[in-house]
């Protein structure tokens, strides 16, 4: 587990050393049904404590669907049915006595789409932390509202405008807007679907460093169409086709040798 | 003859059709499509356009003015003795005179207005043939002009686009101009009963009973039009309407959009649906014969004293008619707010009912706001409910027990009947309706304000 970043974008090896330890995460045969379709077959996964890990693959391969197992945001959808084992730090979070809200509390989830509340730019931030009660007076959430702001590093550009609405804020402000919104309510695990599939180089780039700084104190896991993007970000990754894991492993070996032909031929661009 | 003439539109319109899309098609066959403006179906459209353009402007000018012409010629024909004095006599006069050139009656009537009808016919006559011969005329004009032009670089396709939008914005003045001859008709109405009536003791008045005297010894009815309280009782009864409506129209869209099945909610929205298309009346025979009943035995067992016809009953029961308004907007902007707005707050650890209060509903406000406004003119407007639930007294009271009585119904109740069109009784009808329209006018304002300070929120 000493995988490195790529060359794309310099890092520090220190703090891309992956810490060891216990997976935070660990799914067992985890099968998910849409309806008739089998959408995800036997995938199992051990996903590191404060690491960045990268879903790649082909569209359709169901490497959305398993980002949405581990928040369970497949419960929203009525013909889902997911069957099988996801546990968080050795808890089974399809227990059914496990609460649903507590468990998105802990973990966080990034949309592919920036999709800020028609609110206030503070208020955006604030609805974590109300609705889980994290604030017990007006100080202490805009304590916590600035940390957000802050970590996703928003707060230089907004501190001036925190009651503009969300909205109006530019695409990629936007979606740092929603990640200073996961942030805000302290989760251990942030899932990233696509974030920068609707931001142009510039944007994804803020959201890159911003990733591999947050990294420090989250674990996060991102599903990516851009192979680069994985490579520059991910310390791990796993390569999904036709709803099975075809490979996982370190981010470097993944890109420099991998060991299924398949994965080759991704990589490569032959498909996808 | 106005019916053969709208034949010949139709004939006009598709002889140039196919003239000039024949001329199109062979455009393209002599110098290939490539190098032809516009399909050769423009053209066609084009020809049809210009041929019928001035048929239809020649058709309206003559719907305006021809009757007058007429008119005016059969009333010059008649002898100076029978010439009408006033406009009283000028509209009775010209019935005998429609009567003749009608061919209905031609005996009992004096030479002199035989005469002027046999010529107010020929004038008619002659009328209808000036239509179809000029509109022709005026069609061939139009066709040749438009033919002269057609070639193959000729720009058909944007002529047409500009009559199709000559024709959206003509279709819009007349509703824009129904509007303002409504507002205008009873406005000079209006004007006349205030000529009648103080206006300030109509806005302010705080009694109503319209009972002008018929004869000048009759006793006890010089008629007050203090319009206060039939104000009071619309607001009331619409508020009362509105508090059953709002929220259960509300939580049933909310239902709906965010909890029911598809399935169910294929079942309950027609079903609600339904409720909108029960005729008023009906509505109006289950508030006083099955809610009034009851509110007022209720209220008898509690101690109350409730009248038989009661604001609440009408109330209530109009509530019931505009849920359906509420719900079905509501359910429908509900669903249009985006699905990634949702996926936020459930991925924040929202519950389903914490997200549809802090953020669909906010998201959706505007919408809603203008589902509650139309509910609100439905229920400004109704009348046959309250005729039959909530009675003619034009109490001033907010106690939703008593009876009380709105606008609509007592416009209904002053031009039920004979009545003289100069009196002050008749024309406070019109005045009260101005004063209904400005205030839905204004409702709707407010609406439209808060829709847009809101509006954008979410793209």
């Amino acid at each position: 587990m000493d995988a490195t970043a790529t060359a794309a974008r310099p890092k520090p090896t220190a703090s891309a050393t992956l810490p060891a330890g216990d997976p935070k995460i660990v799914a067992k045969d985890v099968n998910v049904y849409y309806a008739e379709k089998h959408a995800l077959k036997n995938v199992s996964l051990d996903i590191p404590e404060r690491a960045v890990m990268a879903f790649i693959g082909p569209s359709g391969c169901g490497k959305s669907t398993f980002l949405r197992c581990i928040n369970r945001m497949n419960d929203t959808i009525a013909s889902c049915r997911v069957v099988g084992s996801i546990k968080i730090d050795d808890q089974d979070i399809y227990d059914p006595s496990l609460d649903v809200v507590q468990l998105r509390a802990r973990v966080g989830m990034v949309f592919q789409k920036p999709n800020p509340f028609p609110k206030s730019i503070y208020e955006n931030i604030a609805y974590g932390p109300r609705i889980h009660g994290l604030a017990r007076s007006k100080a202490e959430l805009d304590e916590i509202v600035e940390q957000a702001l802050r970590k996703a590093s928003l707060w230089n550009e907004v501190k001036d405008r925190l009651q503009d609405t969300g909205t109006g804020l530019s695409g990629g402000q936007q979606q740092r807007l929603c990640i200073a919104r996961a942030i805000a309510v302290s989760p251990e695990v942030i899932l990233m679907d696509e974030p920068c599939s609707a931001l142009d180089p510039i944007a994804t780039a803020k959201i890159e460093e911003l990733i591999d700084e947050l990294r420090q104190n989250f674990t996060i896991v991102i599903v990516t169409h851009s192979m680069q993007q994985a490579a520059r970000v991910s310390q791990r990754t796993a390569f999904f086709h036709l709803g099975v894991i075809v490979e996982t492993g370190p981010t470097e070996r993944i890109f420099t040798s991998p060991n299924d032909k398949r994965t080759q031929d991704y990589i490569t661009g032959r498909f996808g | 003859m106005t019916l053969i003439y709208l034949l010949g539109l139709v004939l006009v319109a598709a002889g140039a059709y196919v003239v000039g899309r024949q001329k199109g098609v062979t455009f393209a066959m002599a110098g290939g499509a490539s190098r032809m403006h516009s399909l050769p179906s423009y053209h066609g459209a084009y020809l049809a356009v210009s041929a019928i353009a001035p048929m239809l402007l020649w058709f309206i000018l003559w719907l305006v003015f021809a009757h007058r012409v007429v008119e005016w010629g059969g009333m010059s024909a008649l002898p100076a003795d029978l010439a009408p004095a006033d406009g009283l006599a000028y509209a009775s006069r010209l019935r005998e005179i429609l009567l003749v050139a009608d061919g209905v009656q031609t005996n009992e009537v004096a030479p002199g207005v035989r005469a002027a009808g046999e010529t107010y016919a020929l004038w008619r006559g002659l009328s209808e043939w000036t239509l179809l011969i000029v509109g022709l005329g005026l069609a061939l004009i139009g066709f040749a002009w438009g033919a002269r032009q057609l070639e193959p670089q000729f720009r058909a396709r944007n002529g047409v686009e500009r009559f199709v939008k000559v024709l959206l914005i003509a279709c819009s003045a007349v509703a824009v101009l129904t509007t303002v001859g409504i507002v205008f008709s009873v406005l000079f109405e209006t004007l006349r009963f205030f000529a009648k009536y103080p206006w300030y003791d109509f806005l302010f008045g705080l009694q109503w009973s319209p009972q002008t005297a018929i004869r000048a010894d009759q006793v006890g009815a010089s008629g007050t039009f203090g319009a206060v309280p039939l104000f009071a009782g619309t607001t009331l009864i619409m508020l009362i309407a509105m508090s059953v409506a709002g929220p259960i129209g509300l939580f049933a869209a909310i239902f709906m959009a965010e909890y029911a099945s598809p399935r169910v909610r294929g079942i309950v929205k027609p079903v609600l649906e339904v409720l909108a298309g029960v005729p008023t009346v009906v509505f109006g025979f289950f508030a006083a014969l099955t809610v009034a009943p009851f509110i007022r035995s209720t209220g008898e067992a509690l101690g109350l004293n409730v009248a038989s016809e009661s604001a609440l009953a009408a109330g209530l029961v109009m509530g019931v008619m505009i849920i359906p308004f509420v719900s079905s907007l509501s359910d429908d902007v509900i669903n249009a707010v985006p699905q990634s707005l949702r996926d936020g707050s459930y991925g924040m650890g929202a519950t389903k009912s914490e997200t549809i209060k802090k953020v669909i509903l906010p998201a959706a406000l505007p919408g809603i706001v203008s589902a509650f406004m139309l509910a609100i003119s439905r229920a400004v407007g109704e009348t046959m409910i309250v005729v039959m639930a909530a009675g003619l007294a034009g109490n001033l009271t907010f106690n939703p027990l008593e009876a009380v009585t709105t606008v609509t119904v007592q416009i209904k109740t002053l031009l039920v009947g004979d009545q003289e069109f100069d009196s002050a009784k008749t024309l406070s009808a019109f005045a009260l309706g101005f004063v209904l329209f400005f205030f839905t006018l204004v409702l709707n304002f407010i609406a439209l304000r808060i829709v847009q300070r809101y509006r954008e929120q979410y793209d």
